[in-house]
């Protein structure tokens, strides 16, 4: 009984550890495995906390389970009559003073950290304009989809975002409906897409990092933003400078729509002209549109941001969104048979620019390729 | 300890007679306290007012500097102070326990408040037909809140005075009543107070 | 209305004396009966929210139900469980801790109550009208903007109401405090209990107003068509984040300060020693009191506020760590050299040291911002607020129902069972909430209605499942504890726990509804122990015995709240299908009955506030000859 505490905390730690050493958590999606610069700053003050919080925790433990163990009143005595101490004033001083000394240890980064990161300075020109030297991309989060533009470029894609390595990536922030918030765990923390305002900050991907995560990191929503938040993820693709490159002048050079080469796929193009075109625009231009550009959406990884990519969800998807994302605004704005959905869905399946530009999997060395699918199967 | 007797013959009537029962006591530490947590009310809705002052829709809408009177918020402002005076006057009488003078300085007191309701309301009553209602803009939403907050106070400061005229008449004067008399007081010159705020942060810094 | 309170009643005659009551110890009992039946509602949303996240893309509950469930979870386990049952604590024993025989404001203590069981009910309503708010307890406002129906409304205008009783009641408390203690009892010679309740009573004065500004801010943009949120029309959302963190972060204290007040009676008792460094502890109450306010943009890290707002609300939020911390050193130091007697309540205190250090340094890990713009919104944070807020608040209410319990209705709780639950609390609490933080570092984000498969989550989320069925079941189990309890009806007589240092376990028991048929004097700290060892073990009076006053009971505070909760639904539904309502509501059929809702409710509030001041309630007084009867009695019982 008197060692309530102990057993209750030799159990968190034991397992607190084996969970922490059996895998910090996946390469893509975990801030445990920093990708680059901003992360790995934001990862090494966690661990200068962590240490100085773990001191505070033994400390605490030791002094409180000496303290239990020697004042038992089964040790002491029924009728021990305990010492009436009103305080000591050293004592008092002592721990008051360590920790303040111990956060200002702490304060110190963290002041440095916050204006570091926060210095967005270089994403725009003397006239205040978008720096065509910088890699700038306006991010707008709409109620469960992302839509990604390259200003410079005048580029627009939706849901995967497509980054150079080993460079600052600057990225303008806004929510289009409601507030959404930006987060890549791998390459660093996240900030709010405010409705009111562009919110600015820049994250790095080292390519390192990115080779171990098969290219693509997780993004996910992190502010509540209606039923299906849970399913607003989106993908980064991280490619080095010349692929990326190679990538926005393939995307750029899309100025009418991908033609469709087979029947089927014709058929789907026309029925898409009809009913989704709307919505959908499937040439890399005009951001701020109703739904996801779908120009590239043959290259992608993901279906809605969450499925596997194939005709068979794709279809799905299709012919009931609500089922999948709940509350999304594509429900109920077109009325298609399942042969209709098939045709589209041939067709957007062909939706691909360049074949293999921005394409991670050319990018993977294919003995590299299947042991690191291996180690993701293996449930880090 | 009996409180029972709170009528105290004249030439015991003590000198804070709003304090000299524990019903008294209560009544003041516990005002303050809520006068304490009014003071943040209003600090929210300044801080509101503030931050949407000049947050509207379209460079057609009105803000401030086409909107306010100075010389009209001027007068109110008199009003206003003339009436926090009054009811100085009226806690004065009560502390000399003079029911009679208390009762009519606590009536003219109401009558000002009540010439400061009227003007603000023919304010509103100007600014909605120039097209400034509380659904126009957002500038107009929080000024409409901030005034219209205070105004509700003196609403409220106008009713409960003339009540306790009203329950005065036939209760008189006594420690019990005068505690009651002068919580309604330190309620109006609170609200004079938060006036005094709205003259400078939004009359005077809207027009200047 | 009634004068005698003593006399047996049957049934309906004691509902009747509960509704009319404004006897603090009464009114505790209230609180007691209400903010347990919340917490238990509370509790099934939370293991709701568990259940469907037990497993991968489950479809225990679909996504907008989950919001909805961890909307009113949160919403009801802060606003009508947690603080309601720290105001049934407050209103048990601060009186009887400063020798008082009611409240400042006794009326006040009553609208208090029941303006927050009428709130309470309002919001929970909601779930059979047309669905719960789902834009979680935080109600960000370009979210709770478009929310559909009324959900949000219901979380606006129940909050308002349950809110304005909190109010009230922390004017009372701040009020009973400064003005009705017993002759020497100054204030360092308050015991902790009553330290930490007056400083939690100014927070909730001075923190509450600003949430009242934000809801009707909501309301009138959801209802009434004003901009404050609305961006087209120049409003801004981030004022609703500022007004309501200027609130919530001090919410966090006002619920553990009290807390905190708990334990250091406890520590105290069981350790048979007086509290250690009792003037640090007083400091540093109020000095996490003062820090509260200054550190609330910590919730905002991540909004966009600029390096110069998060560096400064970093520094802030770090300072704070200071007093807690020698709070808790000031609690090692007060066992150490102790007698230790190990009652379930001083389980719990104990089992608080180190579960609340955990809670308390991942809070300081937030305050290095960087860190935070990982944590924000992760299960990080959810692990962090469960491990303050259960960890230290929560056992503090559970400590607090076994410590007081006899102090309230005279008998104890089973000890065996005690530590039933409180094994099975302790162990599941952590197996819950320890795994979350990995999660949250994993990148698992909050408030998710499912998570995917393959992203390394499902084990983790598996554990915590489980441990949220322990504390179930550790709840169930003291659920059984007190119905045992309250069917055995096992009296016990003063100062049950033997050890008993303040005012309170002076009184006779059950206390008499008068508490003091003579005002103590107090000597010195510890008052009551301070007799036992220097005295006779009897309080000395600090007046002859003689006749006192005291408040008639009354049903008006009753009839006001139910006037202000008619009067909520008429506004709500007043709002329905009106052009210039936000289109959420002006899409919801059209009520034409509602204005008649709203003007008979607000007629029957202010038709009994207008009873109430044109009637004067002078009273009763209590006579000498019934104290000297009650004493002789007590005496009698005492052989």
């Amino acid at each position: 009984m008197n060692f309530s505490f102990l057993k209750g905390k030799g159990l968190l730690l034991v397992s607190a550890l084996t969970l922490f050493l059996a895998g910090c958590g996946t390469n893509e999606l975990s801030t445990l495995r920093p990708a680059g610069e901003v992360g790995r700053e934001q990862f090494n003050l966690m661990v200068i906390s962590i240490i100085i919080m773990i001191l505070v925790i033994v400390v605490v433990t030791i002094l409180f389970t000496i303290a239990v163990l020697k004042s038992r009143r089964s040790k002491k005595g029924e009728d021990f009559e305990p010492k009436e101490v009103a305080g000591n004033h050293t004592l008092e001083v002592i721990w008051t003073s360590i920790p303040i000394l111990l956060l200002l240890i702490l304060a110190v980064p963290t002041v440095y950290f916050v204006f570091k990161q926060a210095d967005t300075e270089a994403s725009t020109d003397a006239d205040g304009n978008v720096n065509a030297e910088e890699t700038v991309i306006n991010v707008r989060a709409y109620q469960y989809w992302w839509e990604f533009e390259y200003p410079t470029e005048q580029v627009v894609t939706s849901q995967e975002l497509v980054v150079p390595t080993d460079k600052k990536v600057y990225f303008n922030l806004q929510g289009a409906d409601v507030k959404h918030s930006f987060w890549v765990p791998a390459a660093g923390g996240k900030m709010d897409t405010n409705i009111d305002g562009i919110n600015s900050f820049y994250l790095v991907f080292d390519d390192d990092a990115a080779q171990d995560a098969d290219r693509l990191f997780y993004g996910k929503c992190a502010e509540l933003c209606g039923p299906s938040h849970a399913l607003m993820d989106f993908k980064v693709k991280a490619l080095p400078e010349e692929e990326y490159d190679q990538w926005l002048a393939d995307m750029k050079a899309v100025e009418e729509p991908v033609q469709a080469s087979s029947e089927d796929a014709q058929r789907g193009e026309e029925i898409f002209n009809n009913s989704c075109m709307g919505c959908h625009a499937t040439t890399p231009t005009s951001p701020g549109a109703m739904g996801p550009n779908l120009t590239n959406f043959g290259d992608r990884e993901l279906i809605a941001g969450f499925l596997e990519h194939d005709q068979e969800n794709l279809e799905a998807w299709i012919k009931d969104p609500e089922a999948f994302k709940p509350d999304n605004n594509m429900t109920g704005n077109y009325e298609l048979s399942d042969e209709e959905i098939e045709a589209v869905a041939t067709y957007l399946m062909e939706l691909k620019v360049e074949e293999g530009s921005g394409d991670v999997s050319t990018l993977r060395e294919p003995a590299e390729d299947e042991a690191a699918e291996e180690s993701e199967e293996g449930g880090n | 300890m009996a409180e029972m007797k709170y009528n105290v013959p004249n030439n015991q009537w003590p000198e804070h007679p709003e304090r000299a029962t524990q019903e008294g006591k209560n009544k003041f530490a516990g005002f303050w306290t809520f006068l304490g947590g009014e003071t943040v009310l209003f600090a929210s809705l300044f801080a509101t007012y503030l931050a949407l002052k000049d947050s509207v829709p379209s460079d057609d809408h009105l803000l401030a500097a086409d909107l306010f009177h100075l010389e009209l918020a001027f007068v109110m402002t008199m009003l206003l102070l003339t009436s926090s005076l009054t009811s100085v006057y009226a806690v004065y009488q009560m502390r000399n326990n003079n029911f009679s003078k208390m009762q009519l300085w606590l009536a003219v007191t109401v009558l000002l408040g009540a010439g400061f309701l009227a003007l603000e309301i023919y304010e509103f009553y100007e600014y909605v037909q120039l097209g400034h209602t509380f659904r126009s803009s957002a500038f107009g939403s929080a000024f409409y809140i901030l005034i219209g907050t205070h105004g509700f106070h003196v609403i409220i400061g106008l009713i409960w005075i003339s009540g306790l005229i009203i329950r005065n008449a036939t209760r008189g004067l006594s420690v019990y009543t005068a505690a009651k008399v002068n919580t309604a007081a330190l309620y109006w010159h609170f609200i004079d107070v938060v006036w005094v705020f709205i003259f400078t942060i939004v009359y005077l810094l809207g027009v200047l | 209305m009634s004068t005698a309170t003593t006399q047996k009643r049957g049934f309906l005659g004691t509902i009747w004396e509960y509704m009319t009551t404004v006897d603090h110890k009464k009114i505790a009992i209230l609180y007691l009966i209400a903010g347990g039946f919340f917490f238990a509602l509370g509790g099934i949303e939370a293991m709701l929210i568990r259940i469907q996240l037990a497993v991968p893309n489950n479809d225990f509950l679909s996504a907008g139900l989950f919001n909805e469930v961890i909307t009113m979870h949160g919403t009801t386990m802060i606003f009508l469980a947690a603080m309601p049952l720290l105001f049934a604590f407050m209103n048990a024993t601060v009186p009887l801790q400063i020798g008082a025989r009611d409240v400042a404001f006794p009326f006040l203590n009553a609208l208090g109550v029941w303006l927050f069981i009428f709130g309470g009910i309002f919001l929970n309503l909601s779930w059979f009208l047309g669905g719960a708010p789902d834009a979680g307890w935080t109600s960000y406002a370009s979210l709770s903007i478009i929310s559909p129906g009324h959900g949000i409304d219901f979380y606006a205008v129940g909050l308002q109401i349950a809110g304005a009783g909190t109010l009230i009641s922390g004017i009372n408390f701040v009020t009973t405090i400064i003005t009705m203690r017993a002759p020497g009892m100054t204030y360092m010679r308050m015991p902790l209990m009553t330290w930490t309740t007056l400083i939690a009573s100014v927070l909730i004065v001075f923190a509450f107003p600003p949430l009242t500004v934000g809801l009707f801010l909501l309301i009138f943009d959801r209802m009434f068509g004003s901009n404050f949120f609305i961006v087209e029309a120049g409003g801004n959302t981030i004022i609703w984040e500022h007004l309501f963190w200027i609130f919530g972060h001090p919410e966090v204290y006002v619920l553990i300060l009290p807390a905190f007040g708990i334990f250091s009676e406890i520590f105290a008792t069981f350790a048979r020693k007086r509290l250690f460094g009792y003037s640090a502890m007083v400091f540093a109450t109020v000095l996490i009191g003062f820090f509260g306010f200054m550190v609330w943009a910590h919730h905002m890290f991540t909004v966009g506020l600029g390096p110069t707002a998060n560096a400064i609300f970093a520094l802030a939020t770090m300072a704070i760590a200071v007093p807690t911390g020698i709070k808790i050193f000031n609690w090692i130091f007060t066992i150490w050299g102790g007698s230790i007697e190990f009652t379930t309540p001083m389980m719990y205190a104990l089992a608080f040291i180190p579960s609340f250090v955990m809670g308390g340094v991942t809070g300081i890990m937030q305050a290095v911002a960087p860190a935070d713009y990982q944590y924000h919104d992760s299960y990080f944070i959810v692990a962090h607020f469960h491990y303050v807020i259960v960890g230290g608040v929560v056992f503090a209410l559970l400590a607090g129902l076994h410590y007081y319990w006899p102090l309230m209705f005279s008998t104890m709780l089973n000890e065996k069972l005690g530590k039933v639950t409180f094994w099975f609390f302790l162990l599941g609490f952590h197996c819950t909430f320890l795994i979350q933080h990995f999660l949250g570092l994993w990148g698992m984000p909050r408030r998710v209605f499912t998570y995917l498969d393959g992203q390394g989550y499902n084990a983790a989320n598996m554990i915590s499942t489980v441990g949220a069925f322990m504390m179930a079941f550790a709840v169930i189990v003291l659920l059984i504890n007190v119905v045992i309890t309250l069917v055995k009806n096992e009296k016990v007589g003063r100062d049950p726990w033997g050890d008993g240092r303040t005012l309170e376990w002076s009184l006779p028991l059950p206390v008499p509804y008068y508490n003091f048929a003579q005002t103590p004097l107090i000597r010195g700290l510890d008052a009551f122990w301070l007799e036992k060892k220097e005295g006779n073990g009897e309080m000395l009076p600090a007046e002859s015995l003689d006749d006192f006053h005291m408040p008639n009971n009354s049903i008006i505070p009753f009839i006001i709240s139910l006037g202000l909760f008619i009067a909520g639904f008429g506004s709500l539904y007043f709002a329905s299908g009106k052009d210039w309502a936000i289109d959420a509501v002006a899409n919801l059929p059209e009520r034409p009955w509602a204005i008649w809702l709203l003007v008979i409710g607000l007629a029957i509030t202010f038709i009994s506030m207008i009873v109430r001041s044109f009637k004067d309630d002078l009273g009763y007084y209590v006579k000498k000859e019934e104290l000297i009867k009650d004493l002789e009695e007590q005496e009698r019982g005492a052989k």
